[in-house]
């Protein structure tokens, strides 16, 4: 039973239209609601035993025209002498070439490794304009919170989900509760959404948002470009939130305009007019509130092994003995000696060997614009590789009309074909043991970059810096006053 | 899937929080595309060193590991990526149930999918269960679903909580899937009333 008279959140009004079957709305229902979902993405990674489980049962893809394919986080970034994609080994390979023939086989629209709208999924979906205001959309990947910078519902899934959603478009779901974050101020120069996302996280923790479902709000967030809000909501699950949303405004109506995927002309307008009910009720009640202003904060850096540890780029590695909390000590000693930092020390100046700019998280045009805007003219320091991976072919062509890829290169950094390359390691591109990167990607956790492999995450403007002096830098010195 | 109903077993003890899936699973071992043998590379980059072989005081190479059913873990087990290889290789390892104070939520759900059972309790009862671990890391423990309760080893025990779709699948062994074609009408009304 869903309340009408009651002033909804976006999220309630979302879920509310989603409901195939309601149980009875309480939070502790003991029987999942079933939720419709409008638009299914798929990935090499998480979607073959999915098709396996349909094929076992005799059943085919229920939409196959809600659900789209591409490939990314097995798919190689560099080119072999012959111009094809070179593979890490014949696990990609194959992997890839399951995903496409699924695709082929169940009818569905797939971004294979030779088409030249591939990406990296969270990037794709929202440039092709597949993303709208107001869906349910889900993927086999946790970070399919991206999405939600349109005013969506947007949530990763594990692959006995997407099997559920393949067979029957539809998911079983309890009801999450609802976490309000407003994020008030000014922003400073240098600081860019990453660094918002970074302080929020150290600040409500790697579980602050379990269980809940985050809208983001506030006169900083109605100021974000599109490309900054997904650089927030993207991030929502590294603090255990289920998915992290944004009211749909004028700036999200403009960055869909015109877009491959988008409804066009009378159907346009009639979206616009639902799109714009999409914010929550004034007086609408959420579960969880906090407000938070960064009119103070400096652009920051993780220094361990989870995105919960950041701290502002001129800051000290902190002092486990400083913890209260024998567990938090714990946790912060062990990130240190895994890290082979010492309590105390500034993270600024700190060598690096490695800097990755890209991912779903900052490997859209606005980063590499960023990123450049600090290479230009520069050099890399000797002894530091530098990967400037795009974040999708779009993303690849853009920034070469543009030139940055020339930039990158003079600078000495390797420009890449498309895909998650470095932030996940598993298409070859990877650190290696006991080594330090600075990357703009999501997760720092131990081996995420390589076995053994060390990260700093951090803005695309830090990475550049960082690039340039050979060591963790504050990128304000790169910039003109 | 297997069902699950009741089970003894001693526990294998891996106090630590945010034991993220990364860690569970590795990357590298996701370019599979079926579901078996992943246990081998349960736990990965802590069970061997970086010539492949076994680090011998991690928890998973000691010998009496084997046949461990349950593992107590600290706080938000299974944060981070969604990869379902987790509890896939959980259970191919050999157990079958999860202790922890908290869980990530996408983990959990898989979990629950997979014949897998997360057991979440509070931060006393998971301070007494750390230091019965600690006295006596031997003794054996029991989990009745059908009851939801964690039975210590002095045979004292704790309700635990889980919902009842989530508990009849396991001890029915019955997937979710199933559940879900049932309500294909449903699915097509509301469609078609979309379409309006
Ligand atoms: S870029 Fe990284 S976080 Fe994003 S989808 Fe790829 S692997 Fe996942």
């Amino acid at each position: 039973m869903t309340n009408d008279s009651k002033k909804q959140t976006l999220f309630e009004k979302i879920w509310n239209d989603h409901l195939v079957n309601a149980s009875d709305g309480s939070n502790q229902s003991q029987v999942p609601d079933i939720l419709y979902i409008d638009l299914h993405l798929i990935h090499e990674v998480t979607s073959p035993q999915a098709f396996s489980g349909l094929r076992d049962r005799g059943l085919v893809v229920r939409r196959p025209d809600r659900t789209v394919a591409t490939v990314d986080h097995a798919i190689p970034t560099r080119s072999s002498k012959n111009g094809r994609l070179e593979f890490a080994d014949a696990l990609c390979r194959k992997q890839i070439a399951q995903l496409e023939d699924n695709a082929r086989q169940f009818g569905i629209k797939a971004f294979g490794h030779e088409d030249h709208q591939n990406g990296i999924v969270h990037v794709v979906g929202p440039e092709l304009g597949f993303t709208h205001p107001g869906m349910t959309i889900v993927c086999g990947d946790s970070h399919t919170s991206t999405h939600g910078a349109f005013g969506a519902l947007a949530f990763g899934i594990g692959t006995s989900e997407v099997e559920h959603v393949l067979a029957t478009q539809c998911l079983l779901q309890y009801k999450p509760r609802t976490f309000e974050v407003r994020i008030e101020g000014k922003r400073n120069p240098g600081v860019t959404a990453k660094d918002i996302i970074l302080s929020l996280m150290n600040r409500i923790g790697v579980n602050g948002g379990t269980g809940y479902v985050i809208e983001y709000r506030g006169s900083v967030i109605r100021d974000l470009s599109m490309e900054e809000r997904m650089t927030i909501c993207n991030m929502s699950i590294e603090a255990g939130a289920r998915a992290g949303m944004i009211a749909p405004d004028e700036t999200t109506f403009s960055y869909l305009a015109g877009k491959p995927y988008t409804p066009k002309g009378e159907q346009w307008e009639k979206a616009m007019q639902n799109w714009r009910n999409l914010s929550s009720d004034d007086g609408a009640v959420f579960d969880r509130s906090v407000t938070v202003d960064i009119s103070d904060l400096e652009p920051m850096i993780t220094f361990g092994t989870n995105p919960g540890m950041g701290i502002p780029v001129t800051g000290r590695i902190p002092d486990p003995d400083d913890s209260v909390d024998i567990n938090q000590k714990n946790a912060l000693k062990k990130s240190l000696e895994y890290m082979g930092l010492n309590a105390g020390e500034k993270i600024s100046g700190h060598p690096i060997d490695a800097v990755f700019i890209g991912s779903c998280t900052n490997g859209r045009i606005s980063d590499l614009r960023a990123a450049a805007s600090i290479l230009r003219n520069r050099k890399i320091a000797d002894g530091v590789r530098v990967l400037v991976v795009p974040g999708s072919q779009q993303v690849k062509r853009e920034a070469e009309a543009e030139g940055l890829d020339q930039v990158f290169i003079n600078a000495g950094a390797e420009w890449r074909e498309p895909g998650c390359s470095m932030c996940i390691a598993m298409n070859g591109d990877q650190i290696e043991t006991g080594q330090y990167a600075v990357s703009t990607s999501n997760r720092n956790f131990e081996g995420r970059q390589g076995k053994g492999g060390r990260t700093f995450l951090a803005s695309p403007l830090t990475a550049a810096a960082s690039a340039i002096a050979g060591c963790v830098t504050d990128v304000r010195m790169y910039m003109e006053a | 899937m297997e069902p699950l109903i009741k089970i003894t077993s001693k526990i294998a003890a891996l106090p630590l929080d945010n034991i993220d899936t990364d860690q569970i699973i590795p990357a590298r071992f996701l370019k599979v595309t079926d579901k078996k043998g992943l246990g081998n590379h349960l736990f990965a980059d802590w069970r061997y060193d970086k010539a492949g072989n076994p680090q011998s005081d991690f928890l998973l190479n000691k010998p009496e590991i084997i046949g461990l059913k349950i593992l107590f873990a600290g706080q938000n087990f299974g944060c981070g990526s969604s990869r379902e290889h987790a509890p896939w290789a959980l259970t191919d390892f050999g157990f079958q149930v999860i202790i922890a104070e908290s869980f990530g939520d996408i983990f959990r759900n898989n979990a629950l999918k997979n014949g897998l059972l997360p057991v979440q309790v509070d931060p006393e009862v998971h301070n007494r269960i750390k230091n019965c671990l600690n006295q006596n890391p031997s003794a054996e423990w029991t989990i009745d679903l059908e009851k939801q309760v964690l039975i210590f080893p002095d045979q004292s025990s704790i309700q635990f909580h889980v919902d009842s779709f989530s508990k009849s699948c396991l001890i029915n062994g019955v997937d979710e899937l199933g559940y879900l074609l049932t309500f294909l009408d449903k699915i097509i009304e509301y469609e078609s009333q979309k379409q309006k």
